[in-house]
């Protein structure tokens, strides 16, 4: 069965789109089995070895799996778009993706909690729970960006699970108003290490989207800590449900959340820190930066990991047009281009000298910067040495 | 009272209505919304590209 959308345009004639990526899109509805597979395999085998498999999977087969299904060539004309975005059928599934998030935070939990595991499984799960709370703010990002009030309440709802609730918030007004810009605690500098950036992101964000929160809520004449305020709210229903899993399963459950959480905001540090690499908007004659451009994003066309994180690798597309849903976001050709999807750039970025060595030279050949060093964002630290390093003269020879 | 959108994700704001939740009351006029304002649904955008929407309205 396919859907096949039409459009009869007065210059162009008839324009048609079959969305050959409609149906496994509902793979965001099984991704839950993944996690809680390794849980599964623990029972049928009887062995603490299986807790591991769901991570190797994400970490190793994912970047393999995106260079053996390749660049995804689906791509809606833009007329389309209008079409695609009205299919109800698209956001159903990313509102059923909400409580999927709490049922495996919940379940992997309730398995901690009640089996006699090594210190190391528990650390495992934690990390596997977490990377699935992950692709929930990766949830959240996508519902957060919607005009529906019920979608923003459901991003809400999904951010309280990594306990991240300020992110929406500090994410549309703070990271789209400033990205690309040194400004962005959001946006990574060229030299500076994953490590580092984490350091200054996940601090920076929440003091950003808190200040932003607080700026509203001044206007309607209310405090900070009003039970209005959206950051609070999603809070609150983290505390309801971490301090029932606490309640519920013991002390084990505090370093089981801590770790969790914290890989939860890492997945979204890690793909903070790919999206944006070095990439700077440059300022304008009146001082303020100019409109964030194609060029100041870093994608990833590829089937495999696109499916699993709707469309987020598209993310020119999503910076140009930030409202658009995740089945309309487009390629284009002549963007920043990653050599792998998110997964394997994760895996790069992870590893300081190796993420330079391959990003580096790509950021200097992008064609609106042909190795010059001024339009580069770089860690002021850093400055010297990667003068000295790259020069400042337009010395890269572009691909042709 | 004039509406004012956004000329990247159409958001529109109407003098009128305001923007309660953004904390500005109904009869705000667009220009006095702060001179950093940014599209609430976008960020793309800011004030200055605002555009005027004719009231076609008999």
């Amino acid at each position: 069965m396919t859907t096949t959308y039409v459009l009869d345009n007065p210059e162009q004639g008839r324009i048609t789109y079959t969305d050959k990526k409609r149906y496994l899109w509902m793979s965001s509805l099984f991704m839950p089995l993944f996690p809680l597979l390794g849980v599964a395999l623990y029972f049928v085998y009887d062995s603490q070895w299986m807790l591991i498999l769901p991570l190797l999977f994400s970490y190793l087969a994912i970047p393999v799996l995106d260079y053996a299904f390749g660049s995804d060539e689906n791509n809606p004309p833009e007329e389309i778009v209008p079409q695609l975005e009205q299919d109800t059928y698209y956001r159903l599934l990313t509102w059923f993706t909400v409580p999927m998030h709490f049922i495996v935070l919940i379940a992997i939990a309730w398995f901690v909690g009640t089996q006699s595991l090594t210190f190391w499984s528990v650390i495992v799960l934690a990390i596997t729970a977490g990377s699935y709370s992950g692709l929930g703010i990766n949830t959240a990002h996508e519902l957060g960006h919607k005009k529906p009030q019920f979608e923003r309440f459901l991003a809400k709802m999904v951010l309280a699970v990594p306990a991240y609730g300020h992110f929406c918030i500090e994410h549309n007004r703070g990271h789209h108003r400033d990205v690309a810009t040194p400004d962005d605690p959001a946006s990574s500098r060229m030299g500076e290490s994953i490590y580092k950036f984490m350091l200054r992101e996940i601090p920076g964000a929440t003091k950003r989207g808190w200040a932003v929160e607080k700026e509203r809520l001044a206007r309607l004449g209310k405090s900070q800590w009003s039970f209005q305020n959206d950051i609070l709210q999603s809070y609150a229903l983290s505390a309801v449900l971490q301090g029932g899993l606490i309640l519920a399963f013991g002390w084990i459950m505090i370093p089981f959340l801590a770790i969790h959480n914290f890989w939860a905001w890492y997945q979204l540090t890690s793909a903070n820190y790919i999206e944006h690499y070095g990439l700077l908007r440059e300022k304008e004659a009146n001082g303020r930066y100019e409109r964030c451009q194609p060029h100041h994003s870093w994608n990833a066309n590829y089937v495999f990991s696109n499916i699993l994180l709707f469309h987020l690798e598209r993310h020119s597309d999503h910076h140009a047009n930030p409202t658009r849903r995740y089945q309309s976001l487009r390629n284009f050709d002549g963007i920043p281009e990653l050599p792998n999807g998110y997964y394997g750039m994760y895996l790069l970025a992870y590893v300081p000298w190796l993420w330079y060595k391959v990003m580096d030279k790509r950021v200097l050949a992008l064609p609106h910067i042909n190795g010059d060093l001024s339009k580069v964002n770089i860690d002021p630290a850093k400055r010297d040495e990667i003068y000295a390093k790259y020069g400042n003269s337009p010395h890269v020879v572009l691909a042709t | 009272m004039g509406t004012y959108r956004c000329p990247g994700c159409d958001y529109t704001y109407d003098e009128k209505q305001g923007d309660v939740h953004e904390g500005y009351p109904p009869g705000t006029a667009f220009e006095s919304l702060p001179e950093d304002f940014v599209c609430p649904d976008c960020a793309v955008r800011s004030k200055e590209d605002f555009e005027p929407v004719c009231d076609t309205r008999p």
